[in-house]
């Protein structure tokens, strides 16, 4: 009888129970019930936390310095618009000493400690590469704005992308046209001897070949080097061109002693502001630049034709005209790659609301979203230009601009277009699994 | 308990608690607490000459640094099998502490620290310099396949914890064992008294490279450890940060303890991680407790318990 009653009854206590907790799952879900109600709304109006890998010390300071302002003004106007999916956005910073083992260290503190949605904001590629393989490990997308040819060689993986900046080969294939056409074929190039330098060595000796020009010398300085009027009378006489890369505290040294070395009859200079990021143009020992020439990421000084989305853009990081700190002058910025700190975040917006992005289990959503993207038209968005966007390389692809000293002043006299920045892709991440 | 039950058993139980630490520490803490025991190998390699033998080496990022690209470039350039690549690493890393001992111990004090300071520095820029291949200052991630073993994935939390958990222990064991042996007692009478150590009979250079090339060689241990468990060779720990470390960690948890590299390891690193939340100046933070452990903890932690509570710790 018992047996029978058991079998008989449609509805005992367990399974009353299990249904019970079904009926409230599946209410609690649906977020029917007053207190999940509740859970919900604390849930979907908890902030989004972006974990911000800042050179707050080191060697990157000074760019870490600019990078932490463009953010704060980025995240300031994504707020002021609604947050994310209706989500405010909260940046926790975490210095990582421009050094790539507290890189990865500060990476495991953003996904384990902080509960981080994302990475974002590294520059420095040391810091970057030693960082991406914990990202992967932790499975947390990592948003690097660090200009790097690593992220498209394929060397790191696809949690790491790279949306908001263009790389250097990119950079410097660019160049390269202006260069032959304008300045010279015979290139003479001083670089860094380290990984920076042998980019550009390997990327524009490449580059200017195509365009029927030579690199006739390549001097590479080492990097513990404080004195280089031994280097210059390495550069042959045919020289037309100097293409110059050379960055760190010595840069000043190194155009006072080339000033010195050639006087009034120098070949045509053309470098990397890298050199001279938060450094003001006008400084004593820069006299030497006058009518140089310099790529530059973002003309740092407002130009003749400044558009409105560079106007907002400056106004909201609180950057003058000439690229300086609104509240000291003499405070100058790192423009010609901080933009991509502003991009960047742009696109993690755009992407978490591709994805309907609701918490770390939507990470691989989020990053296919952006691995989506292509093109991305010029507007308050993007204020340096149009990017398009590469989601086989996890790389972007954008204008280049070309300066001329005049008057202490840096005058864009040449924009390289998207399309003479391209290059084959190396990689395609989408073929790797998450 | 003797003297030498008691030491064993702290070594068990140090060794037991952080077995125990995985499973109760939240992941983040875990995983820093991997690191730390890959970096105390590193501070027990560089203990064994300056805590046991009394010779301050400045260079001993060299080593480190030599096992970290031993491992990686075998790896990933030729494509070694984790444990042959693991293996040569700590013998290149051997191999250049005998060329760089043999020469650095012809010197004595301030000029030994400043001849093993040249020879790092000279490392430092042979990586750069051959940047074909090491990537110079970026560095390089090191492959996948390369960070299995046996089918167990070291890139994952519990595989990087049990990992760095065994090759510490055997490191821990190994030099407790070492300092009890007569080949340890022959480096501490040389780090008290080598006049009377050679006057005795011991052949004291001999001796003192031996203690050169076995510091070496795990310092090399620790930074191929480092490579296989975190994924990147970078030429930033061959710099002078990485052998000025060490120095740190072992004068902070104490010189000549088996235990003080990893309090000092241990301490060091939470020390900067938790003062880098409040403020950027998180190294003058941890310059002034340098300061005060200096001059109120001369010994440091391990030494001061030594010296007054337990006196029989090794």
């Amino acid at each position: 009888m018992t047996v029978k009653k058991a079998n008989t009854s449609s509805i005992n206590r367990r399974t009353a129970l299990l249904g019970m907790g079904a009926s409230a799952g599946a209410l609690a879900s649906a977020g029917v019930l007053p207190g999940t109600m509740g859970f919900a709304q604390a849930q979907s109006s908890a902030p989004i936390k972006i974990g911000f890998q800042k050179h707050a010390t080191g060697i990157g300071a000074a760019y870490g310095r600019w990078y932490g302002a463009t953010t704060d003004a980025a995240v300031k106007r994504i707020n002021d618009m609604g947050g994310i999916n209706g989500r405010p956005v909260e940046i926790v910073t975490e210095d990582d000493g421009t050094d790539p083992g507290r890189g990865a260290e500060v990476l495991e503190k953003f996904a384990n400690q902080h509960g981080c949605d994302i990475a974002f904001g590294t520059l420095f590629s040391h810091v970057v590469i030693g960082s991406a393989p914990r990202a992967a490990e932790l499975k947390l997308p990592y948003f690097v704005v660090s200009e790097g040819h690593h992220v498209a060689s394929g060397m790191l993986n696809r949690y790491t992308l790279q949306p908001g900046i263009t790389d250097v080969k990119s950079q410097v294939i660019s160049m390269a046209p202006f260069v032959a056409q304008n300045l010279g074929k015979k290139v003479t190039m001083i670089y860094p001897d380290f990984a920076f330098g042998h980019d550009h060595r390997d990327f524009f000796s490449e580059a200017i070949e195509a365009q029927g020009g030579e690199v006739v010398a390549k001097i590479a300085i080492p990097p513990t080097e404080t004195s280089f009027t031994r280097y210059f009378p390495s550069i042959p006489r045919e020289t037309e061109v100097i293409y110059h890369v050379m960055v760190g505290p010595a840069v000043l040294t190194f155009v006072k002693e080339m000033g010195e070395f050639f006087g009034p009859n120098r070949p045509e200079l053309f470098g990397f502001i890298d050199s001279l990021e938060a450094v003001d143009i006008q400084s004593s020992g820069l006299e030497f630049l006058e009518g140089t020439y310099f790529w530059e990421g973002m003309p740092r000084h407002a130009q003749a034709d400044q558009s409105a989305y560079d106007k907002t853009y400056r106004a909201a990081v609180g950057v003058d005209d000439r690229g300086a700190s609104l509240a000291d002058g003499a405070d100058v910025s790192t423009f010609a790659h901080m933009f991509g700190c502003w991009e960047t975040l742009n696109i993690i917006k755009k992407g978490m609301e591709s994805a309907g992005y609701q918490g770390p289990h939507d990470r691989a959503k989020l990053i296919e979203a952006v691995e989506a993207m292509t093109d991305m038209p010029e507007s308050e968005d993007h204020p340096q230009g149009a990017k398009r966007f590469n989601g086989k390389t996890h790389q972007t692809f954008g204008k280049q601009f070309i300066s001329q000293v005049t008057d202490g002043k840096l005058v864009c006299v040449h924009t390289a277009s998207i399309e003479d920045g391209l290059y084959e892709d190396e990689v395609d991440y989408t073929t790797q699994s998450f | 308990m003797t003297a030498h039950g008691k030491s064993w058993v702290l070594h068990g139980g140090v060794l037991a608690l952080l077995f125990a630490l995985f499973f109760v520490l939240p992941t983040y803490h875990s995983g820093q607490l991997s690191r730390i025991m890959v970096l105390a190998i590193y501070a027990m390699g560089f203990n064994i000459l300056f805590g046991y033998t009394g010779l301050l080496s400045l260079g001993h990022a060299m080593f480190f640094a030599a096992g970290m690209y031993g491992f990686g470039l075998t790896v990933n350039l030729a494509g070694f099998p984790m444990p042959v690549a693991f293996l040569f690493a700590i013998l290149v890393a051997a191999a250049l502490a005998l060329v760089a001992g043999g020469l650095a111990l012809r010197t004595a004090g301030v000029s030994f620290m400043i001849v093993t300071l040249m020879f790092a520095q000279a490392a430092y820029l042979v990586v750069l310099y051959f940047g074909e291949y090491t990537r110079g200052d970026e560095g390089f991630v090191v492959a996948r396949e390369g960070r299995m073993i046996a089918g167990i994935d070291l890139s994952t939390d519990a595989g990087r914890y049990f990992c760095a958990w065994v090759l510490f222990g055997v490191c821990f064991l190994a030099l407790a064992k070492l300092i009890k042996l007569p080949f340890g007692k022959r480096l501490i009478a040389i780090r008290e008294n080598e006049e009377r150590a050679r006057m005795l009979g011991y052949d004291t250079s001999r001796y003192k490279l031996m203690a050169f090339v076995t510091s070496g060689a795990v310092s090399g241990m620790a930074g191929a450890t480092y490579g296989l468990l975190f994924g990147y060779v970078g030429a930033s720990f061959a710099a002078v940060p990485y052998s000025i470390f060490p120095l740190l960690w072992v004068l902070l948890g104490g010189a000549g303890t088996t235990i003080g590299p990893l309090i000092g390891v241990f301490f060091m690193f939470y020390l900067i991680d938790i003062s880098s939340g409040y403020t950027n100046a998180y190294m003058l933070i941890a310059g002034l407790v340098l300061v005060l452990l200096t001059l109120f903890a001369p010994q440091g932690l391990a030494g001061s318990l030594r010296q007054k509570v337990m006196p029989w710790l090794p």
